[in-house]
């Protein structure tokens, strides 16, 4: 359905985007991840024909974003990052008006408008000022302004940031429901929600794509290790973190032991395990020790730590960096 | 054409919805009223002397009332147009609207006829309401509506010109504000550039006061359809939305 190669966006004085190239199918919900800045949205743009690229070719539904641009822009529904709403504008106007531009005839406008305030759970904001809406409310009359003249493609660019969590749930669960009858191009920075609504996945980071791979492979690959945080201390006086840091190691499962943090009474380790029940074992060698187990959590999986994981060369660019600052 | 007229509805209904039009329409039709009446006043005064003194030389309307509140009139447009125009693309880029315009399968070329028709609309319903004036000199007087006619024409298509520039400058900028005043800027620099001839008249003065905005509106204001006058006011027009085309193109490809 989308087949983008080499696609380059370059700026005077940076690379936005840099030789990307992947290839999404019909019906799938992919997930554009990568941080702030990493090149989503400019990609998102030169997919709907907002922005032209510098190089390289993207096709969706076979037409070319640069050559048959009006083609393209029939078969997208696009919702950037920030719902395009005229503030003076009623919901079903702005719905009449936007399926109008997308070329609805008057017959078939009135049903799609009705649809999609169906489907989007704006029915009761219908008469409302667009400018008075709340965040979720504009965010769901954005999703329905992008699937009004239903479309072969829908691009989302960070579908749900700035709503709270019951709204983040209520979206991607109608983000999820809208999979069937089209393909979608989510982007996000957030982790969970990859995992939650899509099936395939690709991660950019600094304009370069960094891989493209199923959701499934990416979880085993992120969380094929487990790793806790462990806080331990001594009731009475001094403690030594080497003496525990070894006695840690000892326990069954556990792969890795790094001293994070060290006070004189207690100190922090990240522990990384394989998967299996390592937290009972660890609090007890701990507690038979005569320590204090102060504290055992799960360290968090951040983005930055699975970018890490996937790749070796992009974590080890910015220590490179660091060395000449450093030897000045 | 489908796409030209769901644009400038849609610009027309925001123009109704904010006072912005309401407001214009009541600004144009005070001051156009004020003109009116201080120069019908004048005229009258003037009448009621000459048959005093007992001479009874051709008192014209057209030529004494018409003539001169049009050329009033065409400055007050000046000061209005800046008005309209600022909203136009500025706030469409600061609200990010613009993205959902440029993604919709419609050309840039539809959206600026779009925008600037509706102007030009909103305009021309300020110049319809100001026409209720002369209901009274038709009713007291035997004004010759052709002249007339032509003034309104010219009127139009000064504003037309000036609306397109209006427009071109909308597209600069995120800010309305600043639109707006570069807009009256431009379109103060429009009518004075007039003024050159008073103190030289080298070619380089009259090239000056040839691209003057008023000096063309001189024989509209006679009630004369001068076609170099005419052109002069279209092909205005055609440079201001040509230059916005460029102008959103450039957009693309810088932001």
């Amino acid at each position: 359905m989308i087949t983008v190669t080499d696609l380059t966006k370059r700026y005077a004085r940076h690379t936005a985007v840099d030789h990307i190239s992947f290839e999404v199918h019909k019906g799938q919900i992919v997930g554009f991840l990568g941080p702030n800045g990493a090149g989503k949205t400019t990609t998102m743009r030169m997919l709907t024909c907002f922005l032209p690229p510098t190089s390289g070719t993207a096709t969706v539904a076979g037409f070319d974003v640069l050559e048959q641009s009006f083609e393209v822009k029939k078969r997208i529904g696009y919702l950037p990052e920030l719902p395009p709403l005229y503030p003076e504008m009623r919901t079903v106007e702005y719905l009449q008006f936007v399926g109008s531009l997308k070329g609805l005839s008057k017959a078939d406008l009135a049903k799609r408008v009705e649809y999609v305030c169906e489907r989007c759970a704006i029915a009761d904001v219908k008469d409302k000022l667009l400018g008075k809406l709340s965040r979720g409310y504009r965010q769901r009359v954005g999703l329905a302004q992008a699937i009004i003249h239903n479309p072969d493609v829908l691009i989302l660019d960070e579908p749900t940031s700035g709503l709270d969590p019951k709204q983040i749930n209520e979206t991607r669960e109608l983000i999820k429901s809208l999979a069937g009858d089209h393909t979608i191009i989510l982007s996000t920075h957030i982790l969970p929600e990859v995992e939650q609504t899509c099936e395939q996945v690709i991660i950019i980071n600094k304009g370069k794509l960094v891989a493209t791979d199923s959701v499934s492979n990416l979880q085993n690959r992120a969380r094929g290790a487990e790793s806790l945080l462990v806080e331990v201390g001594a009731r009475n006086g001094l403690i030594d973190p080497a003496k525990v840091q070894s006695r840690i190691e000892l326990v069954s499962g556990v792969t890795r032991v790094v001293l994070k943090n060290k006070r004189d009474s207690r100190s922090v380790f990240e522990v990384e395990s394989r998967k299996g029940l390592v937290r009972g074992d660890l609090a007890r060698a701990v507690v038979e020790a005569g320590w204090d187990l102060n504290e055992l959590r799960p360290a968090a999986v951040s983005l930055e730590e699975v970018f890490l994981q996937l790749t070796g060369d992009v974590a080890a660019a910015p220590a490179e960096e660091a060395v000449p600052a450093g030897a000045k | 054409m489908r796409n030209v007229w769901i644009i400038c509805r849609k610009e027309l209904r925001s123009y109704f919805v904010s006072p912005v039009a309401y407001l214009l329409l009541a600004m144009f039709a005070v001051i156009f009223g004020f003109f009116f009446w201080n120069i019908l006043g004048f005229f009258i005064r003037e009448g009621t002397e000459a048959m005093m003194s007992g001479q009874m030389f051709p008192m014209n309307l057209n030529e004494r009332v018409i003539r001169p509140l049009l050329s009033n009139i065409s400055v007050v447009g000046l000061f209005l147009i800046p008005m309209i125009t600022m909203r136009l693309f500025a706030e469409e880029k600061r609200t990010g609207t613009i993205e959902l315009l440029a993604t919709s399968p419609v050309s840039d070329v539809q959206v600026i006829l779009g925008k600037w028709s509706a102007a030009v609309v909103l305009y021309g319903g300020m110049l319809l309401l100001s026409a209720v004036n002369f209901v009274f000199l038709f009713k007291y007087g035997r004004p010759d509506w052709k002249p007339l006619a032509i003034g309104y024409l010219g009127l139009l298509l000064q504003a037309g010109a000036l609306l397109a520039i209006g427009t071109f400058i909308s597209t600069l900028t995120k800010n309305q504000i600043i639109a707006g005043a570069v807009t009256f800027a431009v379109c103060l620099l429009l009518w004075i550039l007039e003024w050159v001839t008073g103190f030289d008249t080298a070619a380089w003065a009259r090239v000056m006061a040839y691209m003057s905005v008023i000096t063309h509106f001189e024989s509209f204001s006679k009630g004369l359809l001068d076609s170099k006058d005419a052109i002069f006011y279209v092909t205005l027009i055609f440079l201001g939305l040509f230059l916005t085309a460029r102008s959103m193109e450039s957009l693309r490809w810088r932001s």
